[in-house]
């Protein structure tokens, strides 16, 4: 058994909250340089540039990325041999989204109730997604999620007869119906299996996994590489004004379903797609 | 195209923009999103005034996170303009002469941006931290109570945005992915 103060979670949270929002993770990073000098329509690199030198600014004069700092969305792998200790873990992680988001001024974009809209001030609640793994390790990732592109995310209750094919092409329909309105270039999550639920989740935790890491599977790998290309020939490209980059990456996350169904989820994020991770 | 021109804008600035024209905006402008919108909207249908006289003023669709000290406004990019697509019309034939956002318009707003001539213009999305630096100062001006989505009166210089539907309904979405399809 390992005892762990639910103040370190608070503490990892606010600083996670503040570092995503200023800094592109290294991964990102990567496939947006690799962007940058591919491209090939003017307008398009003149936009790509604009938004490099934006990450240069919010870097050095610390102002968030963007302005939509987005709603919390917090992934927290607890070992089974850890304790928690000094009041609940939930308040601990909301109390971290609070600080973060106050004390690194950060935009408060979270409303109380879905339909009377009262801002709460100070971005919490987050959306937190709890699992119990083997051992005695914390690891938190922290993913704030912008609505531009959130709002253009989609499932899809496919049919098994549709196969892989339409699973490819739900995929397609997501991305150009997006288009413009999710700040690309994108990095598109998806999930596809489990049931309802399930698959929404597996696409939101597959825009965590770092940009340029394929999936284990082969056909899904395959699946993941076709689509990014395939992506990129729409000609939406940077900002929707056209060009050879709509999107950055594309993964794909798999799990068991019923004999009946093939659920696909599609969770589109913009070009910054932040999470930062940390172990406890 | 690259122009410099001045906010609010002159009729013959309208009419002389394009689709596509890149375009340094200096001036006054105005910021409304969602919650403002609907409050506008409220208002009108209340037979009351607006709280900004929209008529010749350009509105940018934007909420912007808190400054830190000494800077006039925090990080300051568009948001999506199609959830504004509801309260545009009005606006617009209330004189409103510009809109800055990102992304899609509905035919509604078309129609209504070619039946009073005026223009859409996109700001890059994603770009917040680069564009507050175009934003010499901000005030906030009615509904203050709504926090980022209060109204405010910005002083911009320089500000870089795309004509994306020109007072012809020219609109640079549909036309710009055409020309990269399929490379």
């Amino acid at each position: 058994m390992r005892t762990i103060q639910v103040t370190d979670v608070t503490d990892a949270i606010r600083e996670m909250c503040i570092e995503a929002n200023h800094q592109l993770s290294p991964d990102m990073r990567r496939v947006f340089e690799s962007a940058c000098r591919s491209e090939k329509s003017p307008l398009g690199k003149q936009i790509l540039e604009q938004l490099s030198d934006n990450l240069k600014i919010a870097e050095q004069d610390m102002i968030p990325i963007c302005q939509d700092t987005g709603m919390a969305v917090v992934f927290i792998e607890i070992g089974q041999e850890v304790h928690f200790e000094g009041g609940s873990l939930e308040d601990a992680i909301n109390e971290g989204i609070r600080r973060g988001y106050v004390d690194g001024y950060l935009r408060k974009s979270v409303v109380k109730d879905p339909l009377i809209r009262e801002n709460t001030k100070d971005n919490t609640p987050g959306v937190i997604h709890y699992k119990i793994v083997p051992g005695d390790k914390v690891k938190i990732t922290v993913a704030p999620k912008g609505f531009g592109s959130e709002n253009m995310s989609r499932v899809f209750m496919l049919k098994p007869a549709d196969g892989i094919e339409g699973v490819k092409n739900a995929i397609l329909t997501a991305v150009k119906d997006a288009g413009p309105n999710a700040c690309p270039p994108m990095v598109v999550g998806v999930g596809v299996g489990g049931t309802f639920e399930k698959c929404a989740l597996m696409a939101k935790q597959a825009l965590t996994r770092p940009a340029g890491v394929h999936s284990e599977i082969p056909y899904v790998k395959e699946m993941e590489e076709e689509l990014l290309t395939r992506i990129n020939r729409t000609g939406i490209g940077p900002g929707g004004l056209g060009g050879t980059t709509t999107a950055l990456a594309v993964n794909i996350n798999t799990y068991p379903t019923h004999i009946a169904g093939l659920p696909v989820a599609v969770n589109i994020c913009c070009h910054v797609n932040r999470h930062a991770v940390r172990e406890l | 195209m690259e122009k410099h021109i001045n906010v609010p804008l002159s009729k013959e600035d309208i009419e002389a923009l394009r689709a596509g024209d890149y375009v340094y905006l200096t001036g006054t402008i105005y910021t409304a999103r969602d919650a403002a919108h609907k409050r506008m909207q409220e208002a009108l249908d209340a037979g009351e005034k607006l709280p900004v006289d929209v008529n010749g003023n350009v509105i940018y669709y934007m909420g912007p996170s808190p400054a830190r000290e000494g800077r006039p406004i925090g990080s300051a990019g568009p948001t999506t303009a199609s959830r504004m697509d509801k309260y545009t019309p009005a606006l617009l034939d209330l004189g409103m002469s510009g809109m800055i956002g990102k992304g899609r318009r509905s035919a509604a707003v078309k129609d209504a941006v070619v039946r009073n001539g005026a223009i859409y213009f996109a700001a890059v999305g994603g770009a917040g931290a680069l564009l507050s630096k175009s934003i010499v100062s901000s005030e906030i001006v009615a509904y203050e109570d709504l926090g980022t989505e209060a109204i405010r009166k910005l002083t911009v210089k320089n500000f870089p945005v795309i004509v994306c539907m020109d007072r012809k309904g020219n609109d640079l979405y549909e036309t710009a992915a055409k020309e990269y399809q399929g490379e």
